[in-house]
């Protein structure tokens, strides 16, 4: 497996527990633990994809991320295209 | 608003060509108890929900199930995009070819189109989230039904995460719904500040 799929991969992994723990949240909002975990989740999650776009380009429009010229949005592969069987 | 974000949700491995598995996934896509209509179920019916917590629960599901479009999305275009016409011929795809080519549509197992009278939205929210906890069961078991189905053991192992993810939401709704019985318990009474005057 190259380089971007396993910092894809890792990307995922955290992403996955900011949703479960989001999920979790949104019906215990008091859960003060859970929450820690979702705050640490959140800065390990920010500092990866930071690490990705850099090498990669952005990984979300709209003003989240800029991009280095030339306009790298546009630039293949798009998620269907990667196959982790690879 | 909604962001997209360049990834899938989770890392989709498809080992060989298959449309015949294709054919029974596109289900998932556009089928009565797929991806599409578990979102736009819930993204209709978050807007009459009456309190934050379950505004936000329809919100966060209903988004997380248009990342669980694009996950099938991914393994049908991956499990016919080499095929051959010959392939298409024996998986029974050739009607849809004729139509479709291999291009994605929301289709069902057997061609037939999405219509949005797989959905309800009724206003009350203890009815929504009942048939938000059904939906998510009958998702439930389609995936089981078609990791019988399924040859690929990447695929299998993509179709058990969303059938996982069913049962999470499950019962992240059944947890909405008990929270809703709560606030419907006690009683709600709204005051003008300058009453009587």
């Amino acid at each position: 497996m190259n380089r971007r799929k396993q910092m894809l991969i890792d990307i995922m992994a955290y992403e996955f527990t900011a949703i479960e723990l989001n999920l979790y949240l949104d019906t215990h909002p008091g859960d003060e633990r859970a929450l820690d975990l979702y705050n640490q989740t959140v800065c390990i999650l920010k500092e990866l994809k930071r690490d990705y776009e850099d090498r990669y380009g952005p990984l979300t429009n709209f003003g989240d991320t800029g991009s280095e010229y030339p306009w790298r949005w546009v630039d293949e592969p798009w998620p269907w295209q990667l196959n982790f069987a690879d | 608003m909604w962001i997209y974000e360049k990834k899938l949700e989770f890392p989709v491995r498809v080992c060989t060509t298959n449309p015949k598995l294709a054919k029974v996934i596109i289900t998932q896509y556009g089928g009565p108890d797929g991806e599409l209509a578990a979102s736009m179920r819930y993204l209709t019916q978050r807007y009459t929900m009456p309190t934050g917590r379950s505004k936000a629960v329809l919100n966060d599901i209903g988004t997380e199930e248009l990342a669980h479009l694009e996950i099938v999305a991914t393994l049908v275009y991956n499990l016919i995009k080499d095929a051959s016409i010959e392939q298409i011929k024996a998986a029974g795809l050739d009607g849809y070819y004729a139509d479709h080519d291999k291009a994605l549509y929301f289709v069902n197992g057997d061609g037939v189109p999405w219509i949005a009278a797989y959905i309800q939205s009724k206003g009350d929210p203890i009815t929504d989230l009942h048939e938000d906890m059904a939906a998510e069961q009958k998702a439930r078991s389609t995936y089981e039904y078609l990791l019988q189905l399924s040859d690929d053991p990447g695929v299998s192992e993509t179709l058990r995460f969303l059938r996982q993810r069913e049962i999470v939401h499950y019962q992240r709704f059944g947890e909405t719904l008990e929270h809703i019985y709560d606030f419907y318990s006690k009683p709600h009474y709204y005051f003008m500040g300058d009453h009587g005057k």
